[in-house]
């Protein structure tokens, strides 16, 4: 295969002159998707070949996924970009990987949990870098040494990563002229003598692979005419806050949300918007409530620690009526927990962390494009029920990209329901009036006629401080109304199947059931699936409605404490028969795992 | 609109009563602010006061400016977002010592940094009033009334000057309640001056430091016009007996405003993920049927 190869370096960098071109015949493997690990020690560059075999994919035609394991170092520890590619949408990773490529084993074993091999993986280890680990040997994985270093050190300039990209992208059947051009697209920019010693050893490293044990190749790709994005969680996350509305975003760095942020800064400053980098959590939330009352919809971006700190002004934006979006990129807890690890463990505090009788929004992506429906819904409930909305992100969707389709928009609603500039207040404007549906209309400041105190205390229709027990329970009672009585439309959940087994879900474990899911259809088992997207208010009556003819419940959430099974437990009514596969994080739940349950109950 | 010409002082107060108990000196803050506000002639409309929790906190419910009341500690965040959100409104932020050098001693120390054109009036009683009589952070060490620290605190107080020019702060003025009119003057000019100012207020708590009545004899005037440099104004101030009163500082910082333009929409940003169009090739052309 990848038939003319001379393995040297590259003096020019189009592809036909690289004399790259093959018949494609010789490269059309027959698998839908293949699962690739690349490993090394921070800095070796696993991250970049990462990122440049799933743009490669993208061009090629294909879906993808692309997680990332890393440890807490800032530099020299340990990463891994682990990637599938596939001809239709990617929702998770396999149970296994098919080819690993060991940049080195330094560090290995403090993730080897996380690269599940079998014995028709191929691992690719360079000699020099010391025997293969016992975990992989016993795995029974077939290795294929290749030289790396070697075959860098003989270029000028020459990186193991590239060489490994170069193998990597020719054993699953990656154009070479495709890696070429996004190589150039990626790194075009340091020089033509980067360049060209890049595409040097990924020629070397794609000459070596025809010595290398053989890994099942993709199927051609899908020429469905889709348009592709190559999109990361937290981008989608702060590309869904900007379609939105938001033009004003306060925060304070944190693992694993600084990105949403990173991204929004200069694209909030393009849009009239900005970001204001605050002093800690506390003033991030309050200055975006200040903001909101202001009149410019506002959110902060943050993990478990944050949202922590943000818990009591949380309830200032309950009782102030002040819309505000928090977004929670969930990381391992308690605590400073594993900060680069994702864990399904914030849902606890977001639904009940507040004290008092605080009814607010609590809203989940389940997928890394859904990031972005998700959070411009959020927004958009958010400013028209006038409460906050955190939306549980986390960091497997967060700091994961992914080749999908373009995302879809979410249903069109209300907005903020304000004070006409023109209004004449025939007396004194009631800010926290008694209305049917519960929104009373807000007057932003610069409104003539309707100056008001918003208050966290409790307080009258008009908004003065109040503690008489008449104000309290219609003000309550007015504020549970206008979030239960929302019509908020079949988006509350994703509801795929029909069947007697419902899996039911959430976040970004939907993509592991999703696939156990489908696995157990095409085996015959009619599996339903429910992954649930607005978490608060709960949906009794369309929970009742997915849940009907359900015999057997398999409740499946990355959590030591079962607290999805708790919320739903309590939220709701279950069938008789339900099951829970409920772990923590860091280690990702695997469709095989959700599909031996389903098959067991077959 | 409001007609500014016809506004006085009496329209800058609401018809709500305060919950202050009589001979508190923040009743003569909101007398001196409303006779600011009045003589600043800005529409009611286009100011917001902002507070934290505390009895000083209470103050925007007795305004007729747009408020927030929000939680303790956090007036200064508030405010921040409103006026970055709205530079066209005027803000203030008000408060105690308890809520803004204590609870919220952080915000009080990054508003001076950040200097936000804003104006934060710090009502300084020396006690946590509206929790029955705590020592605050601006109690002196000895101060034994308090069953917390019957003891009295043993603790060093802050000095609300000292700690805002070492922190940055643009304008210091400090005032006392029991003389409204100068009061008044300082929080106009405070609010003129560009840049975070702070307006300290020697406001007695009857109720719990009934001591601070002598207030009224140990206040005198700044001798020399305010300096605009903070290290001047720290070597002038050494010393101070934390009853000078006037304009004690007026610094030249440019305010805080990020710069944003509208040249672009979220629209415009979805091009940058799209997937760039395959290369033509024998792998990327459609399949042969």
């Amino acid at each position: 295969m990848e038939a003319g190869h001379n393995g040297q370096a590259a003096s020019t960098l189009g592809p036909a002159e690289a004399g790259w071109s093959a018949p494609a015949a010789t490269r059309r493997g027959s698998v839908p998707a293949v699962s690739v690990a690349v490993i090394g020690s921070g800095g070796a560059g696993a991250m970049r070949a990462g990122e440049i075999l799933l743009e490669v994919a993208a061009m090629a035609g294909f879906y993808g996924l692309m997680t990332r394991a890393m440890g807490p170092q800032i530099r020299g520890g340990e990463a891994a970009a682990l990637l599938r590619v596939a001809a239709a949408p990617v929702s998770s990773l396999d149970d296994h990987f098919d080819l690993l490529i060991a940049l080195d084993w330094a560090n290995f074993s403090r993730f080897a949990a996380e690269l599940p091999l079998a014995p028709t993986s191929v691992v690719i280890a360079d000699p020099a870098e010391g025997d293969v680990p016992e975990a992989v040997v016993a795995s029974g994985a077939r290795i294929g040494r290749l030289a790396l270093k070697e075959l860098a050190r003989a270029v000028p300039g020459g990186r193991t990563n590239m060489v490994g990209l170069g193998a990597a992208a020719a054993l699953i059947g990656l154009p070479p002229e495709i890696v070429a051009a996004v190589v150039a697209g990626q790194l075009g920019r340091k020089g033509e003598s980067v360049l060209a010693a890049s595409v040097a050893a990924l020629k070397a490293g794609a000459a070596a692979a025809a010595a290398l044990p053989a890994v099942a190749q993709l199927a051609a790709p899908p020429h469905d005419g889709v348009a592709r994005w190559n999109i990361s969680g937290n981008q989608a996350t702060g590309l869904g806050a900007l379609k939105g509305g938001v033009s004003f975003v306060a925060a304070y760095p944190i693992t694993p949300a600084t990105e949403v942020l990173e991204w929004m800064a200069p694209a909030l400053a393009k849009t009239g918007g900005m970001l204001v980098q605050a002093e800690d959590e506390l003033a991030a939330i309050n200055m975006v409530i200040g903001a909101s009352f202001a009149g410019a919809p506002a959110l902060t971006a943050t993990s478990g620690p944050g949202l922590a700190l943000m818990i009591e002004s949380l309830g200032l934006a309950v009782a102030s009526e002040t819309p505000v979006v928090v977004v929670d990129v969930m990381r391992g807890g308690p605590s400073t927990g594993i900060p680069t690890k994702s864990e399904q463990t914030d849902l606890n505090i977001a639904v009940n962390g507040l004290h008092g009788d605080a009814p607010h929004l609590v809203l989940a992506p389940n997928s890394i494009a859904d990031c972005l429906f998700t959070t411009q819904w959020a927004v958009a409930l958010a400013e028209t029920l006038q409460a906050p909305a955190i939306v549980l992100s986390d960091q497997a969707l967060g700091q994961s990209r992914a080749i999908v389709a373009p995302p879809r928009e979410p249903p069109a609603v209300a907005g903020r329901l304000t004070v006409p500039a023109s209004y004449q207040v025939p007396a004194a404007y009631r800010r926290y009036a008694e209305t049917e549906s519960g929104v009373s209309p807000m007057a932003i400041p610069g409104t003539p006629g309707s100056t008001y105190v918003a208050d966290g205390l409790e307080h009258t229709e008009r908004g003065t401080p109040s503690a008489q027990a008449g104000d309290h329970a219609m003000q309550l009672e007015k504020r549970a109304r206008k979030l239960e009585g929302f019509e908020y439309g079949s988006d509350w959940a994703d509801i795929e199947g029909e069947g007697e087994i419902a899996l039911v879900t959430w976040g970004s474990v939907t993509g592991p059931a999703r696939e156990a899911a489908a696995q157990a259809r095409a085996r015959g088992i009619r599996t339903r699936l429910i992954s649930v997207r607005l978490l608060l208010p709960a949906q009794p009556t369309r929970m009742a409605e997915a849940l009907r003819g359900v015999r057997r419940l398999l409740v499946v959430e990355q959590s030591h404490g079962r607290q999805f099974h708790k919320f739903l437990r309590s939220c709701y009514d279950l069938p008789a028969e339900v099951a829970v596969i409920s772990h923590p994080g860091p280690l990702p739940i695997r469709p095989a795992e959700i599909f031996d349950q389903l098959a067991a109950w077959e | 609109m409001d007609d500014i010409a016809s506004l006085s002082a009496q329209n800058f107060k609401s018809d709500v009563k305060p919950i202050w108990c009589p001979g508190c000196g923040d009743y003569a803050v909101l007398t001196a602010l409303a006779k600011a506000l009045a003589e600043l002639g800005r529409p009611r409309e286009t100011i917001a006061l902002i507070s934290g929790i505390g009895c000083s906190s209470r103050i925007p419910a007795y305004t007729g400016v747009y408020g927030f009341h929000g939680v303790h500690g956090r007036a200064l965040a508030v405010a921040t977002g409103v006026k970055l959100a709205r530079p066209d409104l005027t803000v203030i932020a008000a408060g105690g010592d308890g809520d803004g050098l204590s609870i919220g001693g952080n915000h009080f120390l990054h508003a001076c940094r950040r200097n936000v054109d804003m104006t934060y009036i710090l009502m300084d009683n020396q006690v946590y009033g509206m929790t029955k009589g705590q020592a605050s952070p601006t109690t002196a060490p000895d101060w034994c009334e308090s069953k917390l620290t019957p003891n009295g605190t043993g603790v060093s107080p802050v000095a609300p000057l000292h700690l805002a020019l070492a922190a940055g702060v643009n304008f210091f003025a400090r005032g006392f309640s029991g003389n409204p009119n100068e009061l008044a003057r300082l929080v106009v000019a405070a609010i003129n001056h560009p840049g975070f100012s702070i307006v300290h207020v020697l406001s007695p708590c009857v109720t719990f430091r009934s001591e601070q009545r002598a207030w009224k004899q140990a206040v005198h005037s700044a001798a020399a016009a305010p300096s605009a440099h903070p290290a001047e104004a720290l070597a002038r101030f050494a010393e101070d007996d934390g009853f000078t009163t006037g304009i004690l500082f007026a610094g030249d910082r440019e305010p805080f405003m990020p710069q944003r333009d509208a040249t672009m929409t979220a629209g415009d940003f979805e091009h940058a993920f799209a997937v760039r169009t395959p290369l033509p090739g024998p792998f990327t052309a459609a399949p042969a049927a």
